[in-house]
């Protein structure tokens, strides 16, 4: 045990002393934050849009308001009847035309269907959906406003279709930063635990310092533990940095129990040290490492791990591909907890995968470690 | 020159002498695209959601139905309370569940207003957003049959003249991506994010491997010019860039089949003007630093990670506040992001993309003269 803590010791006062490292640990962490919680959302609002009105008649100007009056849209031209549409959204001038054809308040008058037609950049996919989806939306209120409108006036009562109550549940306001914290939260373990451990390691072997270790009177399991017991410390710390930021700026409270996220925190810490310390068996130059460890664990956590993109979306051989990423299992723990207040309970099976991951992962490396110790 | 010509051998055959970092080097980009490819999927559509009938009519059945036969909603379970449904929210197997009370039928023959209700899963806001949009643009639809049918019965039963309503029907022409196709957005991406991995990060690790390892000095005393040795250090990566378009380009157009509508040459050329950017911002770490290990830090999170992120390249530029939107415009890759989408997607030439290209290429310069100042006198 003395041992163990001395080569922890070692370690903490090696990464104490590069303030570059430390800086990644703690300041990486928060800069990320503040990026994603000010600058980075999917939150589409205020979607330039081009009016072209060709009836120039009441209910065309109605249209238009009820667009406007959404706060989804601002008016960014008013392109007359000459104009090149398609050269306005390849400019990217505006994202959207919304054009209202000569003879379309007639139309209306007479009972037929009044054609209104929206040009769309679908470049930005994303976008692009979210915004049909508003205009879509609009114009479903305005049908039945005005039909509920004809219906009161002819029955003498109050008439307004079906009354439809959306209710949002843990994040009412619709931020994404509450959506987006735990997985910043799992990504940074990921990118702190794996790659520290990793280069910590492979340093060792650059410099031929592991030698030295090596010649120490230390056990595998010492060793090992002696390694990244110090990475676990300072993870943690960066993790209950980055959630008390995440408070403090962003009011994203922690709903659940603050020991059931110490926990499911602990095991998947476990899994990306463990990770890292695999990785530094196989390779022996940093580049090498950092290479493998960025495409092997931060790439995973980013893109597979549901952190923005949905698992289910996936065809079945990437989701195949997701089991194996922890973050996948800490981030539906992470969210529940956080979120929506749950408990450990209802994930109990999240938990096991990522109690399996761990046990393989340190399994491993402990017996690559130990065996090229031999 | 011939000084320069066995430079960049040297560069070349050591470049050579590590085939595990070439791997890597090629594999990234593959693993990138395949992972961006199939991964990156945005289009919200099959949300599961569970179903509360309580009211168990005909009636009931018809919106529950006008919600099962769309493409963006997916029945995945029935429960008999909300409160049993909100555990699979609680779980995640659920984003939305919706409830219809006892009384729907009867409120609807009988003239009164029923009430429908949508639980959504919030947590991730902008799934939740079309979730929303989707679902009451169904129940609208629902709503206006339901109108028109009343109305039609009052004009039928009553003598006072009932005004005709028309409907505004809404149609939607989507250019560049008719399909909207979010693999189309991503994919071609990756070409900048290679583009910039490769070029700026192994420029620096290259050059700062030299210091530590003490072969700079080396070649200091040697009678190449400063311009020659920066020359021939940045050759080989500037080469592996070109490399890496043309391995890039094709799979995006003959794997991913997402298609190329402007000229490949114009991307090529621009390209050009993207890698002076990217070279010069790998040579300028490679003077910041001491070792390899803070050049890969410093490149990958204080200049990728960053100019990745505010250059529109995955989350839009318009939903970010002024004045970061402001800062994105001191960001290369922003300029390149606009270029690729022009090009691939929109088919635009230069006659649009003039402004991005100057802007690529004053930066460009800027930023590679002050690299090559501060290596200068690091060499003096």
């Amino acid at each position: 045990m003395r041992k163990l803590r001395a080569v922890a010791t070692k370690e903490l006062k090696q990464v104490l002393r590069d303030p570059l490292s430390l800086l990644t640990l703690i300041g990486f962490p928060a800069f990320m934050l503040l990026l994603y919680g000010f600058a980075l959302n999917f939150d589409v609002r205020h979607v330039g849009l081009a009016v072209q009105d060709l009836d120039h008649s009441r209910p065309s100007r109605d249209v238009i308001s009820a667009f406007v009056n959404s706060t989804y849209f601002d008016v960014a031209a008013t392109p007359g009847p000459a104009e090149d549409l398609t050269r306005l959204l390849e400019r990217r001038v505006a994202k959207a035309v919304l054009v209202i054809p000569e003879g379309f308040a007639s139309d209306l008058a007479a009972a037929r269907g009044a054609q209104v037609q929206l040009l769309l950049d679908g470049s930005d996919s994303l976008t692009a959906t979210t915004v049909l989806g508003y205009a879509d939306a609009i114009v479903a209120e305005s049908n039945v406003r005005v039909l509920g409108q004809a219906v009161t006036r002819a029955g003498q009562r109050l008439d307004v279709g079906i009354d439809f109550e959306p209710r949002v549940y843990y994040n009412p306001e619709l931020r994404s930063v509450r959506f987006l914290v735990p997985g910043l939260v799992g990504l940074i373990m990921m990118l702190t635990g794996v790659l520290s451990t990793a280069l910590s390691v492979v340093r060792e072997k650059e410099r031929g310092t592991i030698e030295q270790i090596r010649m120490a009177p230390l056990n595998g399991f010492e060793l090992i533990a002696g390694k990244t017991l110090p990475y676990l410390g300072l993870s943690l710390v960066a993790t209950a940095f980055i959630l008390a930021m995440a408070w403090a700026i962003f009011g994203v409270e922690i709903r659940g129990s603050l020991l059931d996220l110490f926990a499911a925190t602990l095991l998947y810490l476990l899994g990306a040290l463990g990770f890292g310390l695999l990785i530094s068996t196989l390779v022996n130059s940093q580049a090498l490492a950092f290479q493998i460890g960025l495409l092997g664990s931060l790439l995973p956590a980013l893109l597979l791990s549901g952190f923005v993109f949905q698992i289910r979306l996936m065809p079945v051989w990437l989701k195949a591909i997701t089991y194996l990423v922890p973050a996948r299992y800490y981030l539906v723990i992470l969210r529940g907890i956080i979120l929506k207040g749950a408990s450990l309970a209802p994930y109990w099976d999240q938990m096991g995968y990522l109690a399996l991951y761990v046990t393989a992962v340190l399994g491993l490396a402990t017996v690559r470690m130990t065996r090229r110790e031999g | 020159m011939r000084a320069l010509w066995h430079m960049i051998v040297k560069e070349l055959l050591q470049l050579r002498q590590d085939p595990k970092m070439l791997r890597v080097i090629f594999m990234a980009p593959l693993i990138q695209m395949t992972i961006l490819g199939f991964a990156v999927n945005t289009e919200v559509t099959e949300v599961p959601i569970v179903l509360v009938d309580q009211d168990r009519t005909p009636s009931s059945r018809t919106l529950v139905d006008s919600f099962a036969r769309s493409a963006y909603f997916e029945l995945v379970g029935e429960e008999q309370s909300a409160r049993a449904a909100e555990a699979h929210l609680v779980k995640g197997d659920a984003s939305a569940v919706l409830v219809i009370r006892q009384g729907y039928a009867a409120a609807v023959h009988g003239g009164r207003t029923p009430r429908v209700q949508l639980l959504v899963d919030g947590s991730d806001s902008s799934a939740a957003m079309v979730v929303l949009g989707y679902s009451s643009r169904i129940v609208g639809g629902e709503s206006a049959a339901l109108l028109a049918a009343r109305l039609q019965a009052l004009a039928g039963e009553s003598a006072t003249t009932v005004a005709k309503v028309g409907r505004i029907e809404l149609v939607p022409r989507v250019l560049f991506n008719p399909d909207l196709k979010s693999r189309w957005f991503y994919v071609p991406a990756v070409l900048a994010m290679v583009l910039m991995v490769v070029t700026s990060m192994l420029t620096a690790m290259g050059v700062v491997r030299e210091k530590e390892i003490g072969t700079l000095e080396q070649l200091i005393v040697t009678p190449l010019k400063p311009w020659q040795l920066i020359a021939g250090k940045l050759f080989p990566f500037a080469l592996i860039g070109v490399v890496q378009i043309f391995l890039v380009t094709s799979i995006v157009v003959f794997g991913f089949q997402v298609p190329l509508r402007g000229s490949f040459l114009l991307l090529l050329l621009l390209a050009q003007l993207f890698l002076l950017n990217t070279l010069g911002l790998g040579l300028l770490v490679s003077t910041l630093v001491r070792t390899q290990q803070q050049a890969m830090m410093t490149a990958a999170f204080t200049l990728m990670m960053p100019m990745v992120y505010l250059s529109g390249l995955i989350f839009p530029i318009e939903n970010m506040p002024p004045a970061i939107q402001l800062l994105t415009y001191l960001i290369p890759l922003r300029y390149f992001a606009t270029i690729i989408r022009g090009v691939f997607l929109k088919g635009s030439g230069l006659g649009v993309l003039w402004p991005e290209a100057l802007a690529l290429l004053a930066m460009g310069l800027a930023i590679t003269s002050v690299a090559v100042l501060r290596f200068r006198k690091r060499l003096d």
